[in-house]
């Protein structure tokens, strides 16, 4: 067991290489660095809460666009009895209506690439 | 809850600056649409539609398909085998092939035909389809796309008798002319895509962009099963033919030649 030394050291600059894009980012600060969103002004509430929709906005599309599609629902009531238009393209755009400063900066952080758009057209403002 | 003179000017105050400030941060993003252009849709329990060719003039011709492809974002390909048609006109025998008379009129001889989804009654289309992107509607008739669930396979094109569904082989959205429709989505590759009787506007209480663009009053649409409205009114009182009806799927678009 004389080369232990050698053996650990071997380990742990294994180690070092094998987690580089952990720490990497972290030295960085590109890990830590959460996306600035653009969000409207003039607004004081979304369609549901700020923590739902962070967490679930994909969830809550489907289920509008099955509504609208295949039910021909188009009316959704909002937490605070505010009705809105089930629509991604008429209504979230309508406020949100800046994708790149808005969708992209989340989506591109998460690495997740949603084909929303392939049809759906964006606002004229972001184009 | 009072509120004194004191308060009552602070609140008003402070209204107009952020009612001033609000109308040029309004601007500047947009607004979602209103829940109040869906108070009054148009319904039936039927659709239907009765195309008078006997008034149909070349300008509806152009019109009525301008109209479709502008509300619905509908690309246009210089190579036929690309067409994405939801109407589009034809002549005569092509639209009714089992039609044989021997010396048709000559007026028919050159006509040209506007031609969509008949969104038939007993629709072969939506039986074959292996996602149901496609299906009739309970409520009204109308055979319906859902763009999101199509997987291209093209087995409901296969099964239209009335080539009333196209392919998109290629990306449409550079293929769109002219300005796009903000408030219609477009279709990707690989999706197939038809008329669908304007859904989206019967929602919002107008008839379909076809039946608003044409101005010579030959397109009429309503509910067939409604026995005072225009269209029955209009196949009781004219002869008239559908495509293939032969082929037992009920087409509910009807012609008086």
């Amino acid at each position: 067991m004389s080369d232990s030394g050698k053996v650990i050291l071997g380990l742990v600059v294994f180690l070092a290489i094998a987690a580089f894009p952990l720490w990497y980012n972290h030295a960085t600060g590109e890990a830590t660095a959460m996306p600035e969103l653009v969000y409207p002004t003039g607004y004081t509430e979304c369609v549901a809460d700020s923590a739902f929709m962070r967490s679930s906005h994909m969830d809550l599309l489907n289920q509008w666009r099955d509504e609208v599609v295949r039910h021909g629902r188009r009316i959704y009531t909002g937490p605070h009895g505010t009705q809105y238009v089930m629509s991604l393209q008429n209504t979230c755009m309508g406020c949100h209506s800046n994708k790149a400063t808005f969708c992209d900066r989340c989506h591109n952080y998460m690495a997740v690439d949603p084909y929303c758009w392939q049809c759906h057209v964006e606002p004229k403002e972001s184009l | 809850m009072s509120v004194d003179r004191r308060k009552f000017l602070k609140l008003a105050g402070l209204s107009t600056v952020l009612g001033v400030a609000g109308q040029g941060t309004l601007a500047a993003f947009g607004k979602p649409i209103s829940p109040a252009r869906f108070e009054s849709p148009l319904t039936a329990k039927r659709w239907a539609m009765v195309i008078d060719l006997r008034k149909w003039t070349e300008e509806d011709s152009v019109a009525c398909v301008e109209a479709c492809r502008r509300a619905h974002n509908v690309p246009e390909f210089d190579n036929a085998k690309d067409a994405v048609k939801w109407i589009w006109m034809d002549q005569y025998d092509h639209a009714f092939p089992d039609e044989e008379e021997h010396y048709l009129p000559e007026k028919l001889h050159e006509a040209q035909i506007p031609l969509l989804c008949n969104h038939c009654d007993n629709p072969p289309c939506t039986r074959v389809c292996p996602t149901q992107a496609t299906w009739k509607r309970e409520s009204d008739g109308i055979v319906m796309m859902d763009w999101h669930r199509c997987i291209g396979c093209r087995f409901c094109m296969a099964a239209c008798p009335y080539g009333s569904r196209s392919f998109n082989w290629r990306d449409p959205r550079p293929h769109i002319q002219g300005e796009l429709n903000h408030e219609y989505p477009t279709r990707e590759r690989g999706v197939v895509e038809k008329c669908t009787f304007c859904e989206e506007r019967l929602a919002e209480g107008e008839e379909p962009a076809c039946v608003a663009a044409c101005k010579s009053g030959a397109m009429t649409f309503g509910d067939l099963e409604d026995p005072e409205s225009k269209v029955r009114r209009l196949l009781a009182e004219n002869f008239t033919i559908r495509r293939k009806p032969e082929l037992g799927t009920h087409p509910e678009v009807y012609y008086i030649v």
